[in-house]
């Protein structure tokens, strides 16, 4: 209740915009060491916000004026992006460090866009959630670009920036046509609109067209990923790991709230798009990934493939598609945070790791690290015991319980496919002998040393006790 | 009977032996350690296996030890392990055969010593949680979870193609496990249930059947493996070390046998009447086809790799005749191939690591000098044959006896493929064994020493111990296999 003004800042979104603030002036006027004390202040309120959205489970604020809404889902996927944002901040410190770039913006932009993706997650409505997608993109844009004497990172933020802009584009000619023709911008409204009518009239057709482009593209699902490993690739690793690990999870929580509430009742009309851009996403990510040299384009196409498999789960639209989207997303961000935290800390001959045939030799120099990359590339690939199959088999269990077998079949024929390029990492690191030793250098901070050992334990051992995260996501509503 | 989760710690007392080994520091001197702890783990797991057995009641169909308690919350997924008829003797197989491996690494595995012991170990679990799991999603697990060992094993200490080898067979087994995975989901669909016990007396509809019986089908045949997906077989085999090799044949190949009769026999009969020509058919073709191939082979390992693809498709005869001297016999030719099969590629590792060839041109007159090496040899050759008195002749005699009353034609078939199997395997063993030593590099190999008798020599009793006394192995298998008839046979009405 909103009785006492001060109740105001202890509202997560809220708390986290003043925080951000308070980091952008606090790293301008620190004369020593502002990147650092900034990282760490950032990763402090980052973890004040998620005690908020944990506790402040009755906020009046969230609905207000039914601009966003809440939800335990909405929750959930709030505190994953938060977690991955701190996550990703503690882990690219050391990488900022080392290749001097020092700018105390970095952490600050990070804040703004995971305060962006919070509220892309609770948006109830056409115009907040551009807002907020705009929010988190253009931060991004810079974050991309934020390498200013390198043109692969200039380019990769331009490239990101144009094409991001034309798909925002895209969206609000989108939520133009949904208001204009259900005169809402309301999710509630316009699904209480929308139950009047048997079918969509075309305007409104063309408009969850241009609405699920859009998302598509926020989400890279293919064939709107042309932007991904472009991205990835220019962009500074530590930046490239941001782009893996966070956005994803706000993006397909917005994806799953745009087509489950206010086109609830439509399912037919855009689970057809959803269902071509699942099976395009899994079969292109596993496919192309395949002839990639460079790990930051390996692991951006994989995360398309990932994406098709969590499009699975809202094609069967169900409550246990929900439970295995959540999961997913869950064992997504784990194991990017894992793969992240060895990438950033691996240096061949004094350079960062780009090519995958640096790996060469890996199992003899650092056997723990070798093993520790093994076993995330096993795990993305699905095989049990670890984390990644019980992903891809709750995905499974929701697209059967809706009967949609050739789906399931060709995301397991796919998942065969993207096993191949897991695969090969592991053959570069333990097959290939090495031809000189001694060149990788393995140098993790005590911090990301932590984030590291927790991911991998995580990824190992949820099997031992899987109830924890399977309890919290049955229970989500939507 | 025994209070404590014997079944449990069977499974995971290689893992532990795997987590101590892990903290061993690896270098020159400690490296015999890392062995001897390897081996110590894996022949403790061994004689708690045999108590296994000692304890066993015979007169008991069901499952015995078992362990049960709940593992998700959301669905009905249990860790439920337990031992049957079926299911003892191949966990007695996976027990038996890794400490031989360990062995039969002593000298010639010399790199990595630490990663290698630990594959192993993880893959004795593995090995041995999937033979007794009860709940069908985790025996995929164990199921799927054997490929990261192998894949290693092979890949890393392999020959000069072994990542080709790996690669085909990582990508093969997990392309038809993968299919069994979606299987599995819709059984659980439209039962709830994950309990083998429980689906295998609970019918699915004639369609539901079909589809799932070809979902099974595409694991377990790659797995087997049965013509024409046997094509992995000989790659990973060539390429894998003599250990690598021994598991594959002695107990991985098991596996696909192993669960066409849980799932396809118990689960599925309807779609298994159904698929029964099917299955008759790819066997004699595997059978006489792969013998012939056999016969033109020029690498030792390779024509034992293809004999097991042969000698698989008499199994499969066995478990889809569903008659009880059939599904005897399969049983009895899959623990006997276990033996023989092992055993000659530990035959071939002998003169693997003295001379460093597995070509057939390369021997010749090797009685000369090894004449020890000659006997064993001779025994598992004729174990392999199907000699009366030797493992592998129970298994082909009930087998036959049994497809004669399921067809005639199949009759001919499976005796034709055991005509080859003799003729490619004495002509093996006259062209290495036989003759005066015409290759001068031959003239001073040693015959086996002690490590290898003690590899070889439990393995020729345990092959003339099978041929003399079946009963001893038959009679605790034959209550679970009676009772996996009868629900067959009221499924089918017959």
């Amino acid at each position: 209740m909103l009785n006492n003004i001060y109740n105001i800042f202890f509202i997560p979104e809220i708390f986290l915009a003043c925080s951000s603030f308070v980091c952008l002036l606090f790293g301008l006027f620190l004369k020593k060491n502002a990147f650092r004390q900034t990282s760490n202040l950032a990763v402090f309120v980052l973890l004040l916000t998620i005690l908020l959205v944990y506790y402040d489970s009755e906020s009046n604020f969230a609905n207000y004026k039914s601009l966003f809404s809440h939800s335990s889902f909405i929750n959930f996927f709030k505190i994953l992006a938060l977690l991955g944002s701190i996550a990703s901040i503690i882990i690219s410190k050391d990488y900022f460090l080392g290749i001097k770039l020092k700018n105390f913006e970095i952490p600050v932009l990070f804040l703004f866009s995971t305060l962006g993706m919070m509220l892309m997650i609770a948006s109830n409505n056409l115009m907040s959630m551009y807002l907020a997608i705009e929010l988190q993109s253009l931060s991004l844009y810079v974050a991309a670009a934020i390498k200013r004497d390198s043109i692969s990172s200039a380019e990769s933020g331009v490239k990101y920036f144009i094409l991001g802009a034309l798909s925002s584009g895209i969206l609000l000619y989108g939520f133009s046509l949904i208001y204009g023709f259900t005169g809402s911008m309301n999710f509630d409204d316009i699904s209480f609109y929308l139950s009047k009518y048997d079918n969509l009239n075309l305007g409104l057709i063309f408009g969850l067209v241009f609405v699920m482009v859009g998302l598509a593209f926020k989400v890279s699902a293919v064939p709107f990923h042309m932007w991904t490993p472009d991205v990835y690739e220019g962009a500074p690793n530590s930046i490239t790991g941001f782009f893996a690990i966070v956005p994803k999870i706000a993006a397909v929580a917005l994806i799953y709230r745009f087509c489950l509430v206010p086109f609830e009742n439509f399912y037919l009309e855009w689970s057809q798009i959803i269902l071509f851009l699942s099976i395009a996403s899994m079969f292109l990510g596993a496919i192309a990934a395949i002839a990639q040299s460079n790990i930051k384009r390996l692991l951006a196409y994989s995360s398309i493939g990932h994406i098709g498999y969590i499009l699975i789960a809202l094609v069967a639209a169900n409550d246990d598609g929900i439970k295995a989207a959540s999961i997913y997303m869950f064992s997504y961000m784990i194991m990017n945070v894992a793969i992240f935290a060895i990438l950033l800390s691996l240096k061949v001959k004094n350079e960062y790791l780009i090519n995958i045939s640096d790996l060469k030799g890996l199992s003899k120099s650092n056997p723990i690290v070798s093993l520790s990359i093994s076993i995330i590339m096993l795990s993305m690939a699905g095989i049990p015991p670890f984390i990644g199959f019980f992903g891809k088999f709750y995905v499974f269990i929701a697209a059967i319980e809706q009967e949609l077998y050739v789906l399931s079949v060709l995301g397991v024929l796919a998942s065969v496919i993207s096993a191949f390029y897991y695969l090969r990492i592991i053959k570069i690191m333990y097959f290939d002998e090495s031809i000189s030793e001694g060149i990788i250098n393995f140098k993790i901070s005590f911090q990301s040393k932590i984030i590291l050992s927790l991911s991998l334990f995580l990824i190992i051992c949820f099997i031992f006790y899987p109830s924890l995260l399977i309890n919290i996501s049955a229970n989500l509503t939507i | 009977m025994i209070d404590w989760p014997l079944v449990s710690v069977i499974i995971f007392l290689p893992l532990i032996g795997a987590l101590i080994i892990l903290f061993i520091k690896e270098d020159e001197l400690t490296s015999i350690n890392i062995k001897w702890a390897a081996l110590l783990t894996t022949l403790g797991t061994f004689i708690l296996s045999l108590i296994l057995w000692l304890q066993f009641d015979y007169s008991n169909p069901s499952y015995q030890y078992e362990e049960k308690f709940r593992w998700f919350d959301d669905f009905n997924f249990f860790y439920h392990v337990g031992v049957d008829g079926i299911s003892l003797f191949m966990i007695l197989l996976s027990t038996f055969l890794t400490p031989l491996c360990i062995l039969a690494s002593w000298n010639n595995i010399k790199k990595r010593v630490k990663e290698y012991m630990l594959s192993f170990l993880f893959l004795e679990t593995v090995m041995i949680g999937m033979f007794a799991s009860i709940d069908i999603l985790l025996f995929y697990i164990f199921f799927e979870a054997v490929l990261i060992p192998m894949y290693l094993i092979i890949g890393i200490w392999g020959g000069n193609r072994r990542i080709y080898a790996s690669f085909k067979f990582f990508l093969y087994t997990l392309l038809g496990s993968v299919l069994m995975l979606i299987a599995i989901i819709v059984m659980y669909r439209n039962t709830s249930s994950m309990s083998i016990e429980f689906l295998q007396g609970n019918y699915f509809s004639y369609n539901t059947q079909l589809f799932l019986w070809l979902a099974f089908f595409a694991s377990f045949a790659v797995k087997i493996p049965m013509w024409p997906f046997h094509t992995w077989l000989p790659d990973a085999h060539v390429e894998a070390p003599t250990a690598g090799s021994v598991i594959l044949a002695g107990v991985l190949l098991k596996m696909g046998g192993y669960g066409f009769i849980r799932f396809s026999l118990g689960m599925l009969p309807e779609a298994t009447e159904f698929f029964i020509p099917l299955i008759m058919t790819l066997s004699i073709v595997a059978i006489v086809y792969t013998s012939l191939v056999a016969l033109a082979q020029t690498d030792i390992k390779k024509l034992i790799a293809y004999s097991s693809v042969a000698h698989m498709g008499i199994v499969t005869i066995g478990i889809f005749l569903v008659n009880q001297q059939g599904l005897e016999g399969a049983m009895m030719q899959m623990i006997s191939h276990g033996l023989v099969s092992a055993a000659l590629f530990l035959c071939v590792g002998v003169i693997y690591d003295r001379m460093h060839t597995r070509e057939i041109e390369f021997y010749g007159g090797l009685v000369q000098r090894m004449p020890l090496y000659a006997t064993v040899f001779m025994i598992f050759m004729l174990g392999s044959v199907g000699l009366p008195g030797t493992s592998g002749f129970v298994g082909e005699f009930l087998v036959i006896i049994g497809a004669f009353k399921f067809s005639s034609y199949v009759v001919i078939g499976a005796a034709f493929g055991i005509i080859l199997s003799a003729v490619y395997m004495l002509y093996l063993y006259k062209r290495i064994i036989f003759g005066t030593i015409t290759n001068n590099k031959l003239a001073d190999i040693l015959d086996i020493n002690t490590r290898e008798k003690i590899i070889l020599i439990p393995l020729a009793i345990s092959v003339i111990l099978l041929g003399i006394f079946p009963n001893l192995f038959l009679d605790p298998m034959r209550l679970s296999l009676e009772l996996i008839i009868t629900n067959y046979e009221i499924a089918n009405a017959k």
